[in-house]
């Protein structure tokens, strides 16, 4: 064993107490400072306090597709789901993966939790449906003026417009023009290996007053031209009536719907006809780099049905103009993409337009796993209301708060005199310990849920021992025969060794938890891995230098009966010969 | 607490002192004694499952919602066709249990609970667990298990030794065997609180024992190259040395937990708080008394197998054995019988001679521990020159 003061020392822990000591009351301060100055100044509470509803989703592959269940597809379901529950106007929702095949989604009080759970239960729809008419996005005037205009900016909100009511103001009324049209128009749909890129770009403005074009079964003209009114009053620039266009239309009947083509920056509307296809209709799809033209593509693989029925519809639509000739690729009532069919085609295709790389992924995605990548299943729905989950916290800070005196208490009664500077510490690791929940909330969205109160609270008994484990030390090397200040120096290095070990156990145990839970475990966890980080700070760089601080007044350093550092109560063995090689402290600065 | 404080000093001094060691076969039978029953309840009685793991749902009522009992009860059967479990929390609130429905179903159950209850269904608080939910947290509970026993047998290794390892795991799955048999045996309802209880206990547990075995390393510094003590008994030194930490830490550690399951739980009546700290309360107390009774012997146990250990003891006890034919004071103060001799252990509870013998307790750094200190040759802390 080297000897302690050749030990490898963390800087600023032996030497210079005062020093670390400014600095870690600087650092507590910044830190409370950076909570009031961010206003966060209260950690953020999980669904289970503060009250809401949480539903856990596992994801199920189909059987033979085990691998569907990766990152990718998990992250677009997340997508997914996430607009479908912020399209009922909860905009507080959060969806996030957890673990490799969960997804939980955090919906605040205030919320129905029954039609929220509706929306993200259920698999979402793809469907394939013929373009009848498309037009910008905004309200269309009921008597047509196609006047190409400059399209309107998505951020410019309009007021919304139901359907059933007349438009106020034709306010935004674009109608399209070639640029307006976005990628919608200039997509075009061909079999694959045919080189000729021949996607035509016509933005021919939609003419509501003319019935369209039947592109399918005779006998729904009445259908449509009810839904003439509605397409005309739709606003897509609107979420609300967004998000409620094509909620609830049936895949047999034509339908309104809305599309972006450049990631919600500008809107179209459509009026779709019935859907030819739908999603289990495509075999595989993926987005690739053509390598020919340089150019990221989107190629289909249909199944054999698929394939007779794509086969029966392009013949169709590629006889069309546009923007008849569109083929929209629906998913949750919402158009992904309106690519032109310009050959007949059967059993695969490839769409090709101004993709980018992951729009050509994320389209792939989408077709071949028919909307939803993988089917959920619900796993557990807790829905809690605001006064259980204010009980509930309560009763976890009493809890806590007497846990926390119970510990004084006992130090109190076995160190005396001691113990200050343990509950000192305790409170600089309790006021660490807020401040930083405070701050994780808006960084890395951290809640406080009620196994993360209950961590705490365990933490607190961890922490302890830490001290503890020093403390005992101390009294050791007093036992040894040596006064106080030599004593707290030559204790640490030991001390710190068995802390050092036994933490790092703890925070092993944690990261362990952290890593391969989910859900409420792993706030705990979090909490047990973040309060035993801080442990260690707090004995390095607050509990050592205090203590050396402390050695050197007369109360401590004397041996006061009180100070539960009395060599008489302890039992030291008569003073040994003061040898000049014990590791005093440097006098601090001040006296 | 002067007391105990003095009995302190009087453990570190070795002047008083508990042979842990040497009646480690008294307590490895008492550990397995306890294992086994542990063991047993879970085959006989199993575990009472929580609705997590069978599937299922749990409503409260608001506090003070003056519900019968008996209406919500026939009103969750009516509606469920599954026998409904109905408490009174202390609150006036009810806490609704029904197993073994999935989640749409218990959707149902919960609006007819609003109507024959007369509560808004925003009011009714509902837990609704679908069957593979328990499986999926179990699963990934044992997959921690698995990963993290892995992780601390390579660190304690590293940090430690590798015999220090085996009997820290060996001391850990003792103690979650126990913890797991108090539920089987108790019929505590298993949920994933309790889980997460379980499986703080992993690194508390552990927490104990590297404290012990810290106190354990250092006092086994140079034990080869004294023919004074036998690596047994300078363990046994260490653990009584250390014994007032370790008790101290435990208690530290305890008060909280307690805190959390009598009163915390008290408020609420039943739920998280008190199924996580319910198996942290047992599962604590088991590893306070592992790291003790069963991690040191166990170490011992290992050490002694190793050829200078066996030469050690050689030497200590032909040592002692010519000191005693000169009719000299035997140097030791712990009963020198080991699992190997063929001794029956005498039942003292230390030393009855008053010599202190410190062998190996905390001392300073930097001087090895040598046999016993006291007598005028080479106190250790006094041979710095």
């Amino acid at each position: 064993m080297a000897a302690p003061n050749r030990g490898r020392r963390p800087a600023g822990a032996q030497g210079k107490p005062v020093r670390t000591l400014v600095m870690i009351l600087i650092a507590m301060v910044a830190l409370t400072g950076g909570m009031f100055v961010s206003g966060h100044t209260t950690p953020r509470l999980g669904i289970d306090l503060a009250g809401g509803t949480t539903i856990t989703l596992k994801a199920e592959a189909e059987p033979g597709k085990e691998s569907a269940v990766n990152e990718t597809n998990m992250n677009t379901a997340v997508g997914i789901i996430e607009r479908r529950v912020n399209g009922l106007g909860v905009s507080e929702a959060e969806v996030q993966t957890q673990g490799r095949e969960n997804i939980i989604v955090n919906i605040p009080k205030g919320t129905d939790s029954e039609q929220a759970r509706k929306q993200v239960g259920t698999t979402a729809q793809l469907y394939f449906r013929p373009v009848l008419t498309a037009a910008a996005g905004g309200v269309t005037p009921q008597q047509p003026a196609p006047t190409p205009s400059a399209s309107s900016s998505a951020s410019s909100k309009d007021k919304a417009t139901d359907g059933k009511k007349d438009p106020a103001s034709p306010a935004a009324s674009v109608a399209p023009s070639a640029t307006a049209q976005g990628r919608a128009v200039t997509e075009g749909l061909k079999a694959p290996a045919t080189t000729s890129p021949s996607p035509t770009a016509s933005g021919k403005a939609a003419d509501p007053s003319q019935p369209p074009a039947p592109a399918t079964t005779p006998g729904q003209t009445p259908e449509t031209s009810g839904l003439d009114k509605e397409f005309a009053a739709l606003n897509c620039m609107d979420e609300k009536s967004r998000a409620n266009a094509g909620k609830d239309a049936k895949p047999e009947n034509p339908m309104v719907a809305c599309g972006s083509n450049d990631g919600g920056k500008t809107w179209e509307k459509y009026l779709l006809g019935p859907a030819e296809l739908d999603g289990k209709d495509v075999d595989d799809a993926k987005g690739q780099m053509d390598q020919q033209r340089g150019i990221w593509i989107v190629t289909m693989d249909f199944t054999k049905g698929g394939a007779k029925k794509f086969q029966k519809i392009t013949t169709k639509l590629s006889a069309q103009q546009s923007p008849q000739n569109q083929f929209a690729i629906v998913l949750d009532g919402e158009v992904v993409s309106a690519p032109q069919v310009n050959t007949v085609l059967s059993a695969s295709a490839e769409i090709s337009g101004s993709f980018k790389q992951q729009e050509a992924q994320d389209l792939g995605n989408i077709l071949s796993y028919g909307a939803l990548p993988l089917s959920f299943e619900e796993q557990s729905v807790t829905t809690v209301s605001a006064a259980l989950g204010g009980e509930q916290l309560k009763a976890g800070l009493i809890a806590g708060a007497i846990g926390l005196a119970l510990v004084i208490i006992y130090l109190v009664a076995y160190y005396r005199g001691l113990s200050a500077i343990a509950i000192l510490s305790l409170f600089v690791s309790a006021g660490l310990t807020y401040s930083l929940m405070a701050l994780l909330g808006p960084a890395i969205g951290f809640a406080l849920n009620l196994p993360a109160v209950c961590g705490a609270i365990v933490a607190i008994g961890i922490t302890a021992d830490s001290f503890i484990v020093y403390f005992e030390r101390v009294r050791d090397e007093i036992r040894e025969g040596r006064t106080l200040r030599p004593a707290v120096e030559r204790a640490w290095p030991r001390a710190r060794r068995t802390i050092l070990v036994s933490d790092f156990v703890s925070f092993l145990a944690a990261a362990v938890l952290f890593v391969v839970t989910v859900g409420k475990v792993q706030g705990f966890a979090f909490t047990l891995g973040l309060t035993t980080l801080l442990d260690v700070v707090v004995v390095f760089f607050f509990t050592k230098p205090l203590m050396t601080l402390m050695a050197q007044t007369k109360f401590f350093g004397g041996g006061h009966p009180w100070s539960g550092l009395d060599p008489k109560r302890l039992g030291a063995k008569p003073p040994l010969r003061r040898s000049r090689r014990t590791s005093a402290p440097t006098e601090p600065k001040e006296a | 607490m002067s007391r105990l404080g003095s009995i302190g000093v009087r453990l570190y001094r070795g002047e008083i002192g508990y042979d842990f060691v040497a009646k480690r076969k008294f307590w490895y039978a008492v550990s397995i004694l306890i294992t086994i029953t542990a063991i047993v309840g879970l085959a006989v009685r199993g575990l009472n499952m929580g609705i997590e793991f069978k599937g299922g749902a749990v409503f409260s009522t608001p506090a003070k919602s003056n519900a019968s009992v008996s209406v919500a009860q026939e009103s969750a059967q009516e509606s469920s066709g599954h026998h409904a479990i109905v408490q009174e929390l202390g609150n006036g609130s009810l806490r609704i249990q029904v197993s073994e429905l999935d989640t749409a179903q218990a959707t149902k159950v919960q609006k007819q609970l609003s109507t024959d209850l007369n509560i808004p269904v925003d009011k009714i608080d509902a837990e609704l667990v679908g069957p593979s939910w328990g499986e999926q947290i179990a699963n990934k509970a044992w997959t921690g298990l698995g990963v993290f026993m892995i992780l601390v047998v390579i660190y304690l290794a590293i940090a430690f030794e590798w015999r220090m390892a085996i009997a820290a795991l060996i001391a850990l799955i003792h103690d979650l065997t126990i913890t797991v048999g108090v539920y089987a045996l108790v019929g505590f309802e298993v949920t994933p609180g309790t889980v997460i209880g379980l499986l703080t206990i992993l690194g508390y547990s552990l927490y104990d024992t590297v404290v012990v075995f810290d106190g354990l390393k250092e006092g086994a510094v140079g034990v080869t190259k004294q023919s004074r003590n036998t690596y047994s008994e300078i363990a046994n030194r260490s653990l009584n040395g250390t014994l007032v930490r370790s008790i101290n830490t435990t208690i530290v550690a305890l008060l909280p937990v307690a805190g959390l399951l009598f009163i915390g739980g008290g408020f609420l009546g039943a739920g998280m708080l008190n199924d996580i700290s319910l198996s942290l309360f047992v599962g604590l107390a088991a590893g306070a008394y592992s790291s003790i009774f069963i991690a040191t012997p166990l170490v011992a146990d290992l050490k002694e197998r190793e050829p200078q250990m066996k030469a050690l003891r050689k030497r200590v006890l032909a040592k002692r054995a010519a000191a005693l034919s000169k009719g000299e004071s035997v140097d030791e103060d712990d009963d020198p019988s080991h699992g190997d001799d063929p001794q029956t252990p005498h039942n003292h509870d230390g030393p009855l001679d008053a010599a202190p013998v410190v062998a190996g307790g905390p001392s300073s750094p930097s001087s090895p521990v040598v046999g016993q200190r006291g007598r005028g040759r080479g106190r250790s802390s006094g041979r710095r020159r």
